[in-house]
């Protein structure tokens, strides 16, 4: 084999999760009453042409969730010798975007570096010039033809996409004709295709410091994003739908003792809270390098403790809310009549509440999930986020603010990373406000009765 | 009489064409009343919406048109309405505790209206509000101008939403089921307080409801509707006189009362169709039981019949072929068999001084401060098989006994006897059960009907495995008259009656000797109580239940109870036969809550008025709790409670000092 797969702790989870989604789909499909929110959330364009926007977010980041480690030419021993860098299939997708690392910064589309070097010219004399680029625009016989071979790449990527998007939008639009979605399918497409074919030859969204391009850059963050917004729940949830309902539901001292805690959690600033987490995890880490065999592992594993922490600061809200909503629910007559029959509190909870408050669940977890993303940049801009070495939103934004005070500014770093959080962060929105609609009562009377 | 409201065809939409309210027209003079009466979902409040122009999101006026006086309400801009609502016309809404924007004062509130259509500000509004508040019979009106909704009772506020709705001087009233949610005494009090203020002001009335007693009272003309459109319009004493439409027949024949108490209710099969679902011919048809081929395929018109309408089609062509339905309904149905009260028979339970006190706590250490006596010393029994009712105004304890017996509440002292046997604990739960208020609550939305059957039996151990479960549910289902494969299915694919029936198989499941029926019936329509009150009558004949029957309707408790106990603040004033409690009763308060009860036939009957409203549980009135009230109070009155003296028969007890128990 050429090369070994690897699973990080962040992956299992991320695996873990999506089994989870594949089960829960399964289940509500057969159940007519838990589809037909979903059925509502489908019929609104909007929340439709997120889910678009999103689920290609998402591939990129379950693609760059496949990890593994090529196998070296040598070997030792004859056993195979693997490479400590550990890849992902989305790397090996992209290929040549991340292996064509330019010296440092150079603007999009430029085909110089943005710092001058000593060269020697024909003549012998050294002169300080921008050398040109390794790797952006090298195709070109002359520096003059650089503008047309773009228009020429957008309009060929862009016809290619555009055609390709025409037959997925007909092949959707057979099944279910809805024009919006079809035009931002198209859209989409055609923008896909013309940055492909221009990502080939020049780095469209620029490099920045260490002269990486910026574009893989900000593909490589969206994982991170994801998982600091998925895994995060996975750890919030438990704790807030267990304590949530057991303090609505069985009031007295059980009540007092978690609104207690989550009084005092939650009246702690929590970046202060998360700050002092993440730094004592750190140091741990760090003095413990046995036990991770690569930096990925140790990398990961920082953000899997990220996500652990944030979710441990982060369940209270939830948790106030399920309790409200256990204390209404406590007072229904058919908990009275399960509660006449002597059933045991446990099967109330579980068999009663528990379903009762999976609606309030859900547009939670949509609602947070965006919040998430944010927190992780903010959180990476202080120094107490994710790794330096993990690329994410956060820590692009993190190098890229010193390089906003120079002159000539360089701006692209923060500006992709701005519109792409902003892209995955809108989505996320417009869905939540979709499933939240679809999910309540009082907007969809008419349509129970009828 | 001036026409002044005049509608012509109004039809209101749903967005995906499903009509709600479907070619209503109607007129309205000035000073008169005219009822819309039907059962819910007919499109009675969309009707009163569209009027107003205040339809909600996703619901669009469609066709017609709507003249209020020389106005066509139907071409005004919105801004053009706004002078009209309030102004021309204004509604009173049914619940009055949300009704009232409870940050502001109730004066505020009103000074507000006058502010808008009267140019009244300051001290002039003021005053004007005072004068209305006092209008509408708010005691000492001046101080009860600067307080806030929630220091006033349900009955209180509906007089507020009255004193806001007569501040723009409207020409024409809408009322939507204003007295729904009051209880009877009070009920009588509103609907009084409307009928003053419209013979002093001369307004025009749309009042709906779907009580044909408040109809009885109030209405000058009505119009029935059913599925959105109007079956039969005609003065009242046309419509009580002789009901034309099949539909208004049933309604009539539905209604429970003492003299078909040994018979079945004439119940409407089935329930109102869903919007939009019949596209053809007559929309009462499937329920109807003089339908012919014809009412399946052509939708009849609204013919005139001796100067009232009626859309049916037995009235097409002046041919009057629907005399007699109703009697002949009621004979062929009579077949059930008159339950007289057995004497001598073993009492299933007796309470014993019963009492359930709820701690009132305050401050940081929860420190008890006092007590709200929701029971208080209630002694009752019940021989088997029969039925006892528990009747009261809201908040008098009934249901808290009911909860109580089942020890869903702790009681605080007082023991409670099952067939003689001392109840203590849990231990009973396969003996009683209980039928909750409403359907719509008392079923758990995300359980399949099978697992809701199956879980008090799981809990309880009864059946061995869940096949022999699963028979027994199929039994259940057959004795509630719901099909079969209907355990397969989730709570809300039914209708309101179809959920209480499975409430009922619920209950059934662990097979209990007594059943506490806390208003079974009172979430329902007409049409779907009878339905119900005749299914609780054939189980209790079938499988020998007694029942514990609470309920605020004193229509029901003629028709079911073999006996009564009536319930004051958590006491029972007076219980006995309901022959004599109905016929004969004997404490005031019986007295006023009989009186009170709006009658179908109600013309000429004396009415005893009642002052005020429930005192406090937590605090109430030292001596009579009645006493406060009572229109006979006298000086002993204030001093103690009486105790329970018999009057006549040996069962029939009542708790005042107007019967001073004999010395013997």
């Amino acid at each position: 084999m050429s090369f070994i797969p690897v699973v990080l702790w962040s992956d299992a989870l991320v695996f873990l999760l999506v089994g989870v989604i594949v089960m829960a789909a399964l289940y509500i499909r057969k159940r007519e009453h838990l589809m037909l929110p979903w059925k509502r959330v489908a019929r609104s364009n909007v929340a439709l042409v997120s889910m678009l926007v999103l689920s290609v977010f998402l591939v990129i980041g379950l693609l760059d969730t496949l990890h593994y480690r090529a196998a070296l030419p040598q070997s030792s021993n004859g056993e195979k010798v693997y490479s400590p860098e550990v890849l992902s299939a989305f790397d090996t997708l992209v290929g040549p975007l991340r292996t064509r690392t330019e010296k440092t910064y150079s603007a999009p589309f430029a085909l110089h570096l943005y710092a001058k070097e000593s060269m020697t010219d024909a003549q012998g004399n050294v002169v300080r010039e921008y050398p040109r680029l390794q790797y952006g625009g090298v195709h070109l016989a002359h520096e003059s033809q650089r503008n047309m071979d773009v228009l020429k790449r957008v309009a060929n990527g862009g016809v290619v996409g555009f055609l390709f998007g025409c037959l997925l939008a007909w092949l959707l639009g057979r099944r279910v004709p809805r024009l919006p979605v079809q035009i931002a399918l198209v859209v989409f497409a055609t923008l896909a295709g013309a940055g492909i074919d221009l990502a080939n030859a020049y780095h469209v969204l620029g490099t920045d410091k260490v002269g990486q391009d910026v574009l893989y850059l900000s593909l490589k963050s969206i994982r991170t994003g994801l998982i600091i917004g998925t895994l995060t729940t996975l750890v919030t949830l438990p704790l807030a739908l267990f304590l949530g309902v057991a303090a609505g539901y069985f009031r007295g001292w059980v009540d007092d003792v978690i609104q207690y805690i989550y009084t005092v959690l939650s009246s702690i600033p929590s970046v202060l809270l998360i700050a002092a987490a993440v730094l004592m995890m750190q140091v741990t880490i760090d003095t413990h390098p046995e036990w991770f065999d690569t930096s990925a592992a140790r990398a990961d594993m920082r953000l899997v403790a990220l996500c652990l922490i944030l979710g441990l600061t982060s369940w209270t809200g939830l948790c106030r809310l399920l309790r409200g909503e256990t204390l209404k629910l406590r007072e229904m007559e058919y908990i009275q009549a399960a509660q006449a029959f002597g059933v045991s509190s446990m099967r109330i909870l579980s068999r009663h509440i528990m379903p009762n408050v999976m609606h309030i669940i859900l547009i939670a977890l949509v609602m947070d999930f965006s919040a998430l993303v944010l927190a992780e940049a903010v959180l990476s801009y202080v120094g107490v986020g994710v790794d330096p070495s993990m690329i994410s939103f956060g820590t692009m934004i993190n190098g890229a603010r010193l390089e906003m005070g120079r002159e000539p500014m360089v701006w692209w770093s923060l500006a992709s990373a701005f519109v792409f959080m902003l892209i995955l962060v809108l989505a996320a929105n417009l869905l939540a406000d979709a499933v939240r609609d679809a999910f309540d009562p009082r907007l969809n009377r008419t349509e129970g009765k009828a | 009489m001036t026409r002044l409201l005049k509608v012509d065809d109004l039809t209101t939409r749903l967005c995906d064409g499903a009509s709600i309210v479907d070619g209503i027209s109607f007129e309205i003079a000035a000073g008169e009343t005219f009822a819309l009466l039907g059962e819910s979902g007919c499109g009675k409040s969309m009707t009163a919406l569209s009027l107003l122009k205040l339809l909600p999101d996703g619901v669009e006026n469609s066709a017609g048109e709507i003249r209020l006086g020389e106005i066509a309400l139907d071409r005004l801009s919105e801004r053009e309405m706004r002078d009209i609502r309030g102004g021309r016309m204004a509604m009173i809404f049914q619940e009055p505790g949300l009704s009232l924007n409870p940050v502001m004062t109730v004066g505020e509130q009103i000074a507000e209206v006058l502010a808008l259509h009267k140019d009244m500000v300051g001290d002039a509004a003021l005053v004007r509000s005072i004068e209305l508040l006092s209008q509408v019979g708010i005691p000492d009106a001046a101080r009860r101008a600067h307080e806030y909704p929630f220091r006033m009772s349900g009955g209180m506020k509906q007089r507020v939403m009255i004193a806001m709705a007569l501040a723009g001087e409207p020409k024409l009233l809408i009322a939507d089921e204003p007295t729904t949610a009051l209880d009877v005494t009070i009920q009588a009090q509103v609907l009084q307080l409307l009928r003053e203020t419209q013979q002093k002001s001369g307004m025009a009335m749309l009042l709906i409801t779907h009580d044909l007693g408040v109809v009885a009272e109030n209405a000058h003309r009505v119009g029935v509707m059913y599925a959105g459109q109007i079956v039969e319009q005609a003065t009242r004493e046309q419509l009580f006189a002789k009901p034309l439409h099949p539909y208004t027949q049933k309604l009539f024949a539905a209604l429970p009362d003492a003299q078909r108490s040994g018979q079945a209710l004439a119940a409407i099969p089935g329930s109102v169709p869903p919007l939009g679902s019949v596209t053809q011919g007559c929309r009462f048809a499937p329920r109807c039981n003089r339908a012919w081929g014809l009412c399946h395929e052509q939708t009849p018109e609204l013919t005139t019949v001796d100067g009232r309408g009626v859309r049916c089609h037995l009235y097409v062509g002046n041919e009057d072929r629907g005399d007699g339905i109703e009697r002949g309904q009621q004979d062929s149905e009579g077949s059930v068999q008159p339950c007289a009260i057995r004497e001598s028979r073993s009492a299933i339970l007796e309470v014993d001084d019963l009492k359930v006190y709820f701690p009132i706590r305050k401050g940081l250490l929860q420190r008890e401060v006092g007590q709200v006596k929701a029971v208080d010393g209630v002694s009752l029994s019940i021989p088997q098989g029969s039925t006892l009712a528990l009747v009261g105004e809201s908040g008098c304890g009934k249901t808290t006994l009911g909860k109580a017996l089942l020890r869903l509440n702790q009681p605080t002292s007082g023991s409670v006897r099952f067939e003689g046997e001392l109840l203590q604990g849990d231990a009973h739960r396969n003996r009683m059960q209980m039928v909750f208020q409403d359907p719509y609550a008392s079923l758990n939305p995300k359980m399949r009907v099978a697992e809701i059957l199956e879980e008090g039996m799981a809990a309880l151990l009864i059946g061995n495995d869940s096949t022999e479960r699963q028979s027994y549910i199929d039994e259940l289902l057959d004795k509630v008259g719901l099909a079969r494969d209907s355990k397969w299915r989730y709570p809300h694919e039914f209708s309101g009656g179809q959920r209480q029936r499975i409430a009922i198989a619920r209950a059934l499941a662990v097979s209990p000797k007594l059943l506490i029926c806390d208003e079974p019936t009172s979430a329902l329509d007409v049409s779907v109580q009878a339905q119900i009150l005749n299914l609780l009558k054939s189980l209790q004949q079938e499988l020998g239940l007694s029942y514990l029957f609470i309920t605020h309707n004193l229509a029901v408790v003629e028709y079911l109870a073999q006996e009564v106990c009536v319930m004051y603040l958590g006491r029972i004033v007076e219980r006995g036969t309901t022959r004599e409690v109905m016929r004969a009763p004997k404490h005031p308060y019986t007295q006023a809550l009989l009186s009170a009860v709006p009658r179908i036939d109600g013309a000429g009957k004396e009415y005893v008025r009642l002052e005020g409203e429930l005192p406090s549980p937590a605090n109430p009135p030292i001596g009579c709790h009645f006493a406060p009230r009572c229109p006979q109070a006298m000086s002993v009155c204030a001093k103690r409670f009486p105790d329970m003296t018999y009057v006549g028969e040996v069962t029939h007890g009542v708790c005042c000092h107007l019967f001073p128990s004999e010395p013997n």
